[in-house]
């Protein structure tokens, strides 16, 4: 494996704000270590205020860390001003030059490079092409939608093959069903310029559809980094849990580990789930998550093993699914998804209807809180 | 239906006061430039005479050259003083933004007249600036030069300026988003880069709006040269102000205004043919 793209080592960022006599002193991001891969499509994910977007602005260079190193390519870069590092980035609200045409745009950083030019004109227009606006070359900015000026923003920034194409929520401001198209059409770019990304969103579902990897993060730190499945199916935090996708928290005390399986008292019933990378000991309280959709329901007053019983509240049909929000006993309401699929009814169960909910153990994820 | 007579209900009051007080004296003043002469039975005659007498008197056209020479000078001059200043304040002055500011504009609060009597006092032969350079061994003798000159008409008329021509070259530079610049940055210029690149093309609407803000009321400037300028400083508006109140050759003076209005019309036409004053006209 080749030296990493990105490297950040215990990188911290103060912001200090005076007002007045007072300081105030605002961590922005706190010891981050991340290492990111070549070629890799790498997401930053966050509630807003969390750090991302300042983590992004430490790699492009407009902000010096507090402490700690940043190496690019194995290059420090604490000395390196943005004008001579090797990434560009693709700016929220697109930062398209007003005065410029849509060509001349493109061609700004090659324009600053002093790259010839016909070599200059051949690139724009290889650029215009893989974003498939050549025929807007003469626009200005103003005259395009707001799809058509990401797309020349994405293109300004590639078109200098930089080491590292660095991404803060560019389709934050598009439309949904345009977003939608645009995470693909982004995330084939991406693999066919064989460029490494580091994407910015607070948008989980676009993390999970883009990414190789996500960090996830809040208040400045680092929480989870993982592939989308192994942050979807075994978060490690409430935190992550509840951020990425939708999950029901319980509460209980444990009361027997045999390895990796734990047995937990939920409202008086004894459930199981995994103990992940926290082995607890029994008598100590413990906090579990299940996704909605590996929740199942049996409508049964008799009590099975390992199942809570619960009594259905609400019936919400939402096509594809059918939404039970179940109460249980001393706990926050579950939600249970059921797949209308092959063979199963929609609305099967009522209002009203006691039932039992069961998973499997490795469904259920002890926490950190 | 009703925005018309919203829109005119807003644009007729300035319009009315324009016609009164702009286009009417304009129109008496083409009137007066065909009249013989300004009093009695000469006013009813009908000549060209003037017109033919300042087209054939070089001395005309060179004051008119002089001071339009001067007034393009004192506005470039004005305009780099007030660049720097206006950047200043929108990229380094901070918090201290809003102080500056008023500092810069509070002398305009006080009547222009005084402001360039001050300068009689700073520039006269027993003067500030005489007494310092004296004081300090550089020169042996008091300089009358400093005063009634065109140098004085020049400095005096650019202190005046500098304030406003500084305000529109702010605003446009405030109004220029900062990701630009780190865009611009990021993009492979140095900081200088940037500024040629970025800043100030997006700036130009600003600094051809003060160029002209100044430009225009200096070419037909009167009151300062008169009060620092003294023969040699004369501008080409103290030959209109003497055609009217001391020559009382009203018809003569008409010809002069109006050939100064076609000067500053066709400066305004070389510049929308350029293009960007149009833009500026646009946002």
């Amino acid at each position: 494996m080749s030296e990493p793209a990105v490297e950040l080592r215990d990188v911290t960022k103060v912001f200090t704000s005076t007002r007045g006599d007072l300081a105030e002193e605002v961590y922005a991001v706190q010891e981050m270590n991340l290492e990111i891969a070549q070629g890799e499509f790498f997401t930053l994910l966050g509630p807003s205020g969390c750090g991302k977007t300042t983590t992004l602005r430490l790699i492009a260079g407009f902000e010096r860390p507090t402490k700690g190193e940043i190496f690019i390519h194995g290059q420090p870069m604490s000395k390196v001003p943005p004008n001579l590092r090797p990434v560009n980035t693709v700016f929220q609200n697109y930062a398209l030059f007003p005065h410029l045409n849509v060509a001349r745009n493109v061609g700004f950083g090659l324009e600053v490079r002093r790259v010839s030019r016909p070599e200059r004109e051949r690139r724009i227009h290889e650029a215009l092409d893989m974003v498939q606006l050549a025929e807007m070359s003469n626009r200005r900015p103003s005259q395009l939608s707001g799809g058509q000026q990401q797309r020349i923003a994405l293109a300004r920034a590639l078109v200098n093959q930089p080491a590292v194409l660095l991404l803060d929520e560019p389709l934050g401001a598009l439309d949904l069903k345009l977003r939608k198209a645009m995470q693909i059409e982004l995330k084939q770019l991406q693999a066919q310029v064989g460029i490494t990304f580091i994407y910015v969103t607070h948008d989980q579902e676009e993390a999970l559809t883009m990414s190789n990897r996500i960090a996830v993060m809040n208040k400045g730190r680092v929480l989870q980094v993982g592939d989308p499945v192994t942050l979807y199916e075994k978060p490690a935090s409430h935190f992550v849990a509840d951020f990425i996708g939708e999950s029901n928290f319980f509460r209980g005390v444990v009361e027997a580990v045999s390895g990796q399986l734990v047995e937990v008292q939920v409202s008086g019933t004894r459930v199981r789930a995994t103990a992940g990378a926290l082995p607890p000991s029994s008598g100590q309280e413990a906090l579990f998550a299940v996704r909605p959709e590996k929740v199942r329901l049996i409508i049964s007053e008799e009590s099975i093993d390992g199942a809570l019983r619960g009594v259905i509240q609400e019936v919400i049909y939402i096509g594809t699914d059918t939404r039970y929000i179940v109460n249980v006993e001393a706990q926050s309401p579950v939600a249970v998804r059921v797949q209308n699929g092959c063979g199963i009814a929609p609305q099967e169960y009522r209002r009203g209807d006691v039932v039992q909910l069961s998973w499997l153990p490795e469904d259920a994820h002890l926490l950190a809180d | 239906m009703e925005h018309p007579r919203r829109l005119f209900a807003l644009i007729g009051p300035p319009s009315v006061y324009l016609t009164l007080f702009f286009l009417l004296p304009l129109g008496i003043m083409a009137v007066f430039s065909f009249r013989a002469g300004t009093i009695g039975e000469a006013r009813n005659v009908f000549t060209l005479e003037h017109y033919r007498q300042f087209i054939a008197n070089a001395a005309y056209h060179r004051l008119l050259w002089r001071s339009s020479l001067m007034a393009f000078g004192i506005a470039s001059i004005s305009t780099l003083l007030a660049y720097p200043l206006a950047y200043f304040l929108t990229f380094q002055a901070g918090e201290r933004k809003l102080t500056l500011m008023t500092l810069i504009i509070i002398p305009t609060w006080t009547s222009y007249l005084l402001r360039v009597f001050a300068w009689k006092l700073i520039l006269g032969t027993n003067g500030l600036l005489n007494t310092l350079l004296l004081s300090l061994g550089i020169i042996d003798q008091a300089s009358p030069i400093l005063l009634y000159s065109r140098t004085a008409v020049m400095v005096t008329l650019v202190y005046v300026w500098v304030p406003f021509v500084a305000l529109p070259i702010f605003a446009a530079l405030e109004r220029i988003d900062r990701s630009l610049l780190e865009a611009a940055a990021d993009l492979g210029c140095k900081p200088w880069e940037a500024f040629l690149r970025v800043t100030l093309p997006l700036s130009a609407p600003g600094v051809i709006a003060g160029f002209f803000f100044c430009l225009i009321p200096t070419l037909g400037e009167y009151v300062t040269p008169l009060l620092v300028g003294g023969g040699q400083g004369a501008m080409y508006g103290n030959l209109i102000q003497d055609q009217f109140v001391r020559a009382l050759n009203w018809s003569m003076g008409s010809v002069m205004s109006l050939a100064m209005l076609l000067a500053v019309i066709v400066l305004l036409v070389i510049f929308s043919r350029m293009g960007s004053f149009s833009k500026l006209l646009e946002l």
